[in-house]
């Protein structure tokens, strides 16, 4: 019998991160147990520390088997039916890499690789409060559990191969073989998985009846840092989507692009809402049944899709492991359920709702706007198996459905963006208002009426009006949001101008660095509106499909095409048909574009390679579409998709901003020495009366 | 007088909503693109027909030049549709739009959008209405030196410079 040393080392890592978290889990929930309920668990508790450690461990045992697995790809030990499946011997070496994600066995070792990592970190700095971080892990454990007996019994990497060696792989799915696939869904699992996290604080914290909200602060900078992980995951998706599916479009609401899009809303709403438990009190159970959600909204779209529930364009990992996830969301809901009623006294609120002008109650609106968006999203992903069980057959619950649906309660969500921030605490006065809303109210209605006069009128386009409407909408509400975070940063900043002198830029400078979350919010907001302005251009896209021979033209916009010429070339790896199209504008040529197909020869399978070239103002999107098999000639599609690089920019204004949000704030005493102002005077001048006022507390 | 005014514009901007909402032009290719992004590819590829992008599709072309020949006869674009359905079945279809059972696809996230924003608004304000029959007057904080209106004022700005 032939012996496999790698696979051999990789299975048995697996087996023992599995045992040393299953010890965590015992061991750690048998230390806290016997341990008084409101007494400090000690550090050097030996069964809690013991477990603990194991814990680590479990760190290092998920890392052998991770590396087991791509040492595997890197020397195309085909042994290894995984490697076989998903790898060949021409693939490029980033390729090889990525195939760890590429499969359903090796993305679950890629799920199983971070939890521990996210654990690792979370045990290492169990001094910060040991008892609640005892809770966290055990907790955190017993998810690490589940995945590993996944791994270990039902969808096994290291499984070996049946009958002869194979000299060559499978190959990798073309649709992957891009250079974006080898991050997004790193980054797309760094979320998932790092929802996990707060979960386990949440769910700790309440069961050990947590005093205060510092299990808040705790979580805040892991929920952000999972939040942006999963915004990056996300949009590097509709980048790939949009730079190789080729249909000229980047979110298809396919039932994989929906279940990455549910725990993103709930976490938007859960960072939101938290702050009213933060400041006031309140909102508790709201909160904790907020991350549970998003948690379970996780491991609920990985069963989707792994499942075969619903099926997917995008699906690259389908199997019969769709129980084991049944059963854990079973057992996660049922755990939270228990929990919650068991210790729902210690959720009560200290505060009220005083106003329903308030900013808790535009928090309130943003949370239950973002709940029926995620609603919506699960409804139409699961209606297709509704309509199978009532009426017997599966509708198609498709683009138009979720695009008719959601884009309301999106631009309902964008005004709430703008509203939100200008309400105070507890109440906001008329005069308030008034003060507040006349510049936004003013920059939507000049906006809405410059975009008529230029010439977008909804009146004019017949059936097709929705899509303008919404467009027009879209693009006012955007223009006074941004006149509202403008006008945040302005007045806050002559605050600080008065006070310390300095010019507008490094007064605006110093306050940012003074509330880092609350500036970094709003910069998020405005990248939000960014994204707004772009996915609102939608409505504008033009597309044209011709047939080109050598010299034939095409216009498309401003733009004429020219096709030079067509042509194939081959290498190991694929085949490729390309051709090669000049662009001009305004009679120049401007660049020339070689939009290709390929057809990749160890999967014998096609992909498409698209030509693009972005501008602010639109995208020149040209997609060879094979060639007419009678006359021999290439058929070339150009769509014109006005605004898209606005959506990209957008997404990076909403990662600056929250990087920005992450950093800590200019401390007091180094805000005294920035000032020059004397504080005493506060009463008679402008002179900002931060420094005291939480002192007051008035 | 003021509220006749109001009364007037309101039924002025319903007037012109409608007159918006009932508009519509009627152009070939306008038709073509709308029906054709309202229905599947049958080859199960899962994609919307005049985005499917295969090499080799066995349905997809015939399906485009079926969708130019019932637009070009002039029926009307559920006609169209219900030939589609009759020929391919209602999988085709890219949203519920037969009526019947379907309705409930739409109707579930419309109502809870609607229940969502009013009961919020119902919500908070019970909520208020219950803080302000159980809360206990707070006692006035007096501020050396200022009086009643400027104490609000600076508790105003202190409110909204400590906010976040």
């Amino acid at each position: 019998m032939q012996l496999h040393p790698m696979p051999l080392f990789g299975s048995f890592s697996l087996l023992l991160a599995l045992t040393l978290c299953a010890y965590t889990l015992l061991a750690g929930a048998l230390a806290l147990w016997r341990s008084p309920a409101h007494a400090e668990l000690s550090p050097s508790s030996r069964l809690g520390e013991t477990a603990r450690r194991a814990g680590l461990m479990s760190f290092a045992a998920m890392c052998c088997a991770a590396f087991a697995l791509v040492w595997a790809s890197l020397t195309n030990d085909y042994s290894v039916a995984y490697i076989l499946h998903h790898t060949n011997r021409a693939l490029p070496t980033a390729y090889k890499f990525s195939a760890l994600w590429s499969g359903q066995e090796g993305s679950l070792v890629l799920w199983a690789w971070l939890l521990a990592a996210y654990g690792f970190v979370l045990r290492i700095r169990h001094r910060v409060d040991v008892r609640l971080y005892a809770f966290a892990s055990t907790i955190l454990s017993g998810v690490q559990v589940f995945f590993l007996l996944l791994l270990n019994f039902a969808a096994p990497p290291f499984a070996i191969q049946p009958g002869p060696l194979n000299p060559d792989g499978f190959g990798l799915n073309p649709l992957l073989q891009y250079p974006e696939m080898v991050i997004h869904p790193p980054m797309l699992y760094l979320g998932y998985v790092g929802f996990t996290v707060p979960f386990a604080f949440a769910l700790g914290a309440l069961m050990m009846r947590y005093p205060g909200e510092k299990w808040i602060h705790i979580t805040r900078r892991w929920t952000m840092v999972t939040w942006l992980f999963l915004t990056c995951g996300i949009f590097l998706g509709a980048h790939w989507a949009y730079s190789v599916l080729g249909w000229g479009g980047y979110w298809g609401w396919d039932p994989v692009e929906n279940a990455s899009l549910m725990p993103w809303l709930t976490g938007t709403a859960f960072l939101h809402s938290v702050m009213m438990q933060e400041k006031r009190g309140m909102m508790k159970s709201w909160n904790v049944w907020l991350i549970f959600a998003t948690f379970m909204l996780t491991i609920l779209g990985t069963l989707l899709t792994r499942s075969g529930l619903v099926s997917s364009v995008h699906a690259f990992a389908q199997s019969s492991i769709g129980d084991w996830f049944y059963g854990f969301i079973l057992i996660v809901f049922a755990v939270c359920l228990f929990t919650f009623f068991k210790q729902r006294d210690h959720l009560k609120t200290e505060n009220h709702f005083e106003s329903v002008v308030s900013r808790e109650a535009s928090f309130l609106f943003n949370n239950m706007i973002l709940l029926v968006a995620c609603f919506t999203v699960l409804w139409g992903t699961l209606f297709p198996v509704l309509s199978e069980y009532v009426q017997g057959f599966k509708e198609t619950v498709s683009a138009p459905y979720y695009n008719r649906i959601n884009i309301p309660i999106g631009l309902f969500l964008l005004f709430l963006t703008g509203v939100g921030p200008l309400l105070a605490w507890r109440s906001t006065s008329l005069r308030s208002i008034r003060r507040n809303f006349i510049l936004p109210g003013l920059a939507v209605a000049i906006t809405a009426i410059v975009l008529m006069l230029a010439g977008v009128r909804p009146w004019q386009d017949g059936d097709d009006m929705h899509a303008t409407i919404f467009s027009l909408v879209a693009f006012s509400l955007a223009a006074g949001v941004v006149t509202a975070i403008t006008s945040e940063f302005l007045r806050g900043a002559a605050v600080v101008r008065t006070q310390s002198g300095k010019n507008l830029f490094a007064a605006t400078f110093q306050l940012v660095r003074r509330n880092t979350r609350r500036y970094g919010g709003y910069v998020v907001h405005f990248g939000i509106v960014v994204l707004f302005i772009g996915i609102a251009g939608g409505a504008f896209n033009q597309s044209h499909e011709q047939e080109m021979g050598f010299g034939d033209s095409m216009l498309m916009g401003p733009y004429k095409l020219v096709c030079q010429s067509f042509t194939q070339d081959s290498n190991p790896n694929y085949d490729t048909e390309y051709a090669l199209l000049d662009v001009y504008k305004n009679g120049t040529k401007i660049t020339q574009m070689a939009p290709e197909k390929r057809f990749y020869t160890a999967s014998q399978q096609p992909s498409t390679i698209v030509a693009n070239r972005s501008t602010l103002q639109s995208d020149l999107y040209v997609i060879y579409e094979g060639k007419n098999p009678e006359s021999g000639r290439p058929i070339i599609k150009v769509f014109l998709n006005p605004l898209i690089a606005w959506i990209w920019i957008g997404v990076g204004i909403v990662i600056a901003g929250t990087l920005l949000g992450l950093a800590p704030n200019l401390t007091r005493a180094a805000f005294r020495a920035n000032a020059t102002a004397p504080t005493e005077s506060h009463t008679t001048s402008n002179t900002p009366i931060l420094t005291t006022a939480k002192a007051h507390h008035v | 007088m003021s509220s006749r005014l109001i009364t007037r514009a309101v039924q002025t901007l319903v007037v012109c909503i409608a007159m918006i909402t009932m508009l519509g032009a009627n152009d070939t290719s306008t038709r073509y693109e709308r029906v054709g992004h309202n229905m599947m590819c049958a080859c199960s590829c899962g994609q919307i027909l005049l985005e499917c992008n295969h090499v080799g599709c066995p349905d997809s072309a015939r399906m485009i030049d079926e969708l130019r020949t019932q637009v070009a006869t002039g029926a009307n674009d559920a006609s169209v549709m219900n030939w589609f359905v009759a020929k391919y079945g209602a999988i085709i279809l890219a949203s519920p739009v037969r009526g019947g059972f379907d309705n409930v696809a739409w109707i579930t996230p419309i109502a809870l959008f609607l229940l969502a924003i009013i009961g919020t608004a119902v919500l908070v304000r019970v909520w208020r209405a219950r803080s302000l029959r159980t809360a206990t007057p707070a006692p006035s904080i007096q501020i050396p030196g200022l009086n009643r209106t400027q104490a609000d004022t600076l508790r105003d700005r202190i409110r909204r410079e400590t906010e976040y």
